[in-house]
């Protein structure tokens, strides 16, 4: 497998303008030739298939969703990060740029991250000028607030609702191209499989899901922003619908699936109150802007937090942390918060919380000030939880968020599978093995605005494999495959549920491949996946019919594809042995308890290659070239 | 704690539909009503039924899937809260609750209780944007917004689209949805350029898709989960009445 990244040459700063004076263009008049198919419509996918309607090219943007404005990207509570440095507190590109690379213990790619960073002030101006309601200052200029592992205020803001501003932005944006002709979107359509036509994807299978009708779309070239795989640990603060088929899809038609362990846990989420429940909630790091988070030093302390005097408190994180503070990057805060509850020190229902309290800060700014910043947050907490926060210290816990890992792309953002671009969380290239907050809405709008629609015209330019007809025999080939699953799954016809295996699945991947991980727990988790795997293929009970709304297939699709994705997941978390970011191996670790990284033998990108079903996959290594910084022990002490 | 649950249940757009009993049991008050409903589908299916269809995603209250009408309340008892939102805490234990979908002309049920939305998405295409290619936008700072002008853009801008409104409306009418996007883009200089044909279009769109007029009942705004308030509907008019007022005079 070539894992040629084609990184421009030149210093750093220039490698983005000098790929941008290489890249071929198309004419205008030639674009409304080229059709692009968008799959997904949250950040990345909207803002990618906005812009490419307005250069001209006729595209097609499909969703699950029965509208493109739900997808999960609306979820996003708290900020996106850009290197204005309006508040004059010395942020710069360059400080951005190695703030997400240290974020990311060094296993993100430098000219991804440079150009990022370059971008994120373009991305405010864009989202401003759309209208996107940002916080302000009274003198009528934009408002910033600081996030976890950086020490300036460079995060942008629109109240706790930051995520749905921006995705209302693009879903307009998205729709006037819709309006004007040149985009048409196909909503409650899932994708199916993706068609290679010699050698370039080139085309995709979707699944209407209020008719079951399975249909072809071919094109010039395919886009995949479908998000993340969090929710193959099916408790997650993801949606329900969040799901993984488009790129596992891609991954057995040749895309290489990059650091599929790294999987970001969020540090602040209101706790699991029972079995029954279906996701988690977050609460957003901004709240450690004003927030402490402490654990009582006593073990088993059970008096109300009010009746714990200062003095029998620990606020583990400026403690442990004092330079950062309770705005330590959300890997560690969330290991602290572990480690707390492992010693017995953890409060609420099965010890598995600490507090996050807001008492200093509403005797500092009054509780007018906190609610202003913070009351949709306080809303959400109060009523899952029938707590307020301003009378009680909130209860948190981590719980899995994000996953930095996905389909491997080169710098123009495009897959091993020529065709295929990957963009948003479903690619793996800017995090590195740690995601800071409120650099997930940069990149996806990064990618789809600035970054896709230029590489993408180089592809189409050059490529040698012209759009085929969508009856083509590949066509025809790729829908019975997806009608020969679909009529597997309906035909297992067991007695057991499909959440019921999700939940377990969910289970092994927590206590196995979670927080922390080691080899025997990887092995055990490795035995156990596929044995789970062959009971659902017997026992699962997906009722009704291919015909029909089924929303019990939906979801056995998604989760037979889960089934097979967390096996690669503990893979590859065997396989990296070292500890980076949020990859916690047992095995190696500092005294402190930080992790021990291995830069001699695991700085790379380690990216899967599919064999067939019958054969494991194989472990390709792009090396990680460290020109601008050099590699260090990220310290936040 | 223990329901009986009088649940609507269509097979799909042609059927007629009908309320069916189902029980739900072993339920906790903290399982939020979808979880409630996750748990009946689980019995359902285990005994050979077919699970009930409701629309629901993020389950957190701002992706505006999740609908029905609890006990003849979109989005069931609680102020200011989506259906995900809302918690079997709220409940009686033994209550009989009726649960149906979102009902509105525009909006056709397509199975259960999942309805057809998308009139909302075509009416934000006829004019609920401002008018910017990517790349053309001037530096975020050379236009300043009050503080108070940028927040009330919020307050507007806060609605999910989730139609709660519709269908708490005795005629159907979508102009709380319409008015808080006319308003969130009217309070902005970005959105002054388009403000007159946007008003235009959008009610255009609007009365296209067969949604109602305003009576003033204010339903709307006591069922909206984001606290929209019916000085939206109020802002639409009048950008709806002086831009056909220029029309009428220009043209």
């Amino acid at each position: 497998m070539n894992l040629d990244s084609k990184i421009p040459g030149g210093p750093m700063a220039q490698k983005w303008d000098r790929r941008r004076a290489e890249i071929r263009l198309v004419n205008p008049a030639n674009k409304r030739k080229f059709e692009v198919i968008v799959v997904g419509s949250g950040l990345a996918g909207a803002s990618a298939a906005a812009t490419l309607g307005e250069l001209g090219y006729r595209v097609k943007c499909f969703c699950f969703q029965d509208s493109a404005r739900r997808a999960h990207s609306i979820a996003a509570q708290g900020g996106i990060n850009a290197a204005k440095n309006y508040p004059n507190d010395g942020d710069s590109v360059q400080r951005l740029f190695y703030d997400t690379i240290k974020g990311g213990d060094f296993r993100a790619r430098e000219a991804n991250v440079h150009r990022l960073a370059e971008v994120s002030v373009n991305i405010i101006d864009q989202c401003v000028a759309q209208g996107v309601p940002f916080g302000r200052e009274y003198g009528g200029l934009l408002a910033n607030r600081s996030f976890g592992g950086a020490q300036v205020s460079r995060t942008f803001y629109a109240r706790g609702a930051t995520g749905q501003q921006l995705l209302l932005g693009a879903y307009q944006a998205l729709s006037r191209q819709v309006g004007l002709g040149r985009v048409q979107m196909f909503a409650r359509t899932e994708m199916l499989e993706i068609v290679v036509v010699n050698g370039h994807a080139k085309g995709v299978v979707v699944r209407d899901l209020v008719t079951g009708k399975i249909t072809s779309h071919a094109a010039d070239a395919v886009v995949l922003g479908t998000g993340g795989y969090g929710n193959a640990f099916y408790l997650s603060t993801n949606a329900q619908g969040c799901n993984a088929t488009a790129v596992w899809r891609a991954w057995k038609k040749g895309a290489a699936f990059a650091n599929p362990c790294f999987t970001q846990i969020h540090p602040t989420c209101i706790p699991v109150s029972g079995e029954h429940q279906s996701k988690l909630t977050l609460m957003s790091e901004s709240l450690r802007n004003d927030g402490r988070c402490w654990a009582p030093k006593a073990k088993g302390d059970r008096r109300p937090p009010r009746e714990i005097p200062e003095a029998e408190r620990d606020y583990y994180l400026e403690r442990m942390y004092p330079s950062y503070g309770n705005l330590a990057p959300r890997d560690i805060a969330s290991r602290a918060a572990k480690r707390i509850c492992d010693e017995g020190r953890g409060v609420g229902p099965g010890g598995r919380g600490v507090y996050l309290d807001f008492s200093d800060a509403l005797a500092r700014l009054g509780e007018a000030t906190v609610r202003e910043r913070y009351g949709n947050l306080f809303d959400m907490y109060h009523e899952i939880t029938a707590e307020d926060a301003c009378e009680t210290p909130m209860r948190i816990y981590p719980a899995i968020h994000y996953v930095m890992g996905g389909l491997w792309v080169d710098y123009d953002l495009m897959s091993t599978l020529p065709g295929l671009f990957v963009i948003g969380e479903a690619n793996f290239s800017d995090h590195g093995a740690n995601r800071l907050g409120a650099s997930a809405l940069m990149q996806g709008l990064a990618d789809g605005y600035f970054i896709l629609p230029y590489t993408v015209g180089d592809y189409l330019a050059t490529a040698k494999v012209k759009r085929p007809s969508a009856d083509a025999a590949e066509f025809k080939q790729a829908e019975e495959e997806v009608h020969a699953r679909v009529k597997r799954l309906l035909g297992v016809n067991g007695k057991r549920t499909v959440s019921e295996f999700h939940r377990r699945l969910g289970k092994i991947l927590w206590e196995n491949c979670g927080m922390a991980r080691n080899a025997a727990g990887l092995r055990k988790a490795l035995q156990e996946i596929p044995a789970l795997r062959e009971e659902f293929w017997k026992d699962v009970k997906a009722p009704g019919k291919n015909e029909e709304l089924n929303q019990a297939l939906e979801c056995a699709g998604r989760v037979a594809d889960f089934l097979e994705l967390g096996e690669l997941i503990c893979r590859d978390a065997l396989a990296r042995d070292e500890s980076c970011g949020c990859h916690f191996r047992e095995e190696h670790q500092m005294e402190d308890g930080e992790c021990r990284r291995d830069d001699a033998n695991f700085a790379h990108v380690a990216a899967w290659e599919f064999q067939g079903e019958d054969r494991p996959p194989v472990r390709h290594a792009e090396p990680l070239v460290y020109e601008e910084t050099h590699l260090a022990t990220r310290s936040y002490k | 704690m223990n329901f009986i649950l009088r649940i609507w249940r269509q097979k799909n757009a042609a059927d007629e539909g009908r309320f069916i009993e189902v029980p739900a049991r072993d339920i906790t008050p903290e399982m939020s009503f979808l979880e409630m409903l996750d748990v009946v589908n689980d019995e359902v299916t285990k005994a050979g039924g077919d699970p009930v269809a409701f629309d629901h995603d993020c389950r957190e209250g701002v992706c505006g899937a999740c609908s029905l009408v609890i006990n003849g309340e979109p989005h069931g008892p609680n102020a200011k809260a989506t259906t995900c939102q809302t918690y079997m805490r709220s409940f009686r234990d033994g209550e009989t609750i009726t649960v149906e979908p979102f009902r509105a002309r525009a909006f056709p049920v397509l199975k259960d209780l999942v309805t057809d939305r998308s009139a909302f998405d075509r009416i934000i295409q006829a004019g609920g944007f401002v008018s910017v290619n990517t790349g053309q936008a001037p530096d975020a700072n050379t236009l300043p917004i009050g503080k108070d002008a940028a927040e009330k853009a919020f307050d507007s801008a806060a609605c999910i689209g989730c139609g709660a409104c519709v269908a708490a409306c005795k005629n159907s009418s979508a102009m709380l949805f319409v008015g808080a996007k006319i308003t969130h883009l009217g309070l902005l200089p970005q959105g002054q350029p388009e403000r007159d044909r946007r008003a235009l279009a959008m009610v255009a769109q609007m009365d296209a898709e067969k949604f109602g007029n305003c009576t003033n009942q204010y339903e709307c705004q006591a069922v909206c989960p984001k606290e929209i308030t019916v000085a939206n509907i109020a802002q639409m008019n009048r950008d709806y009445l002086v831009a056909s007022l220029k029309k009428l005079f220009a043209g």
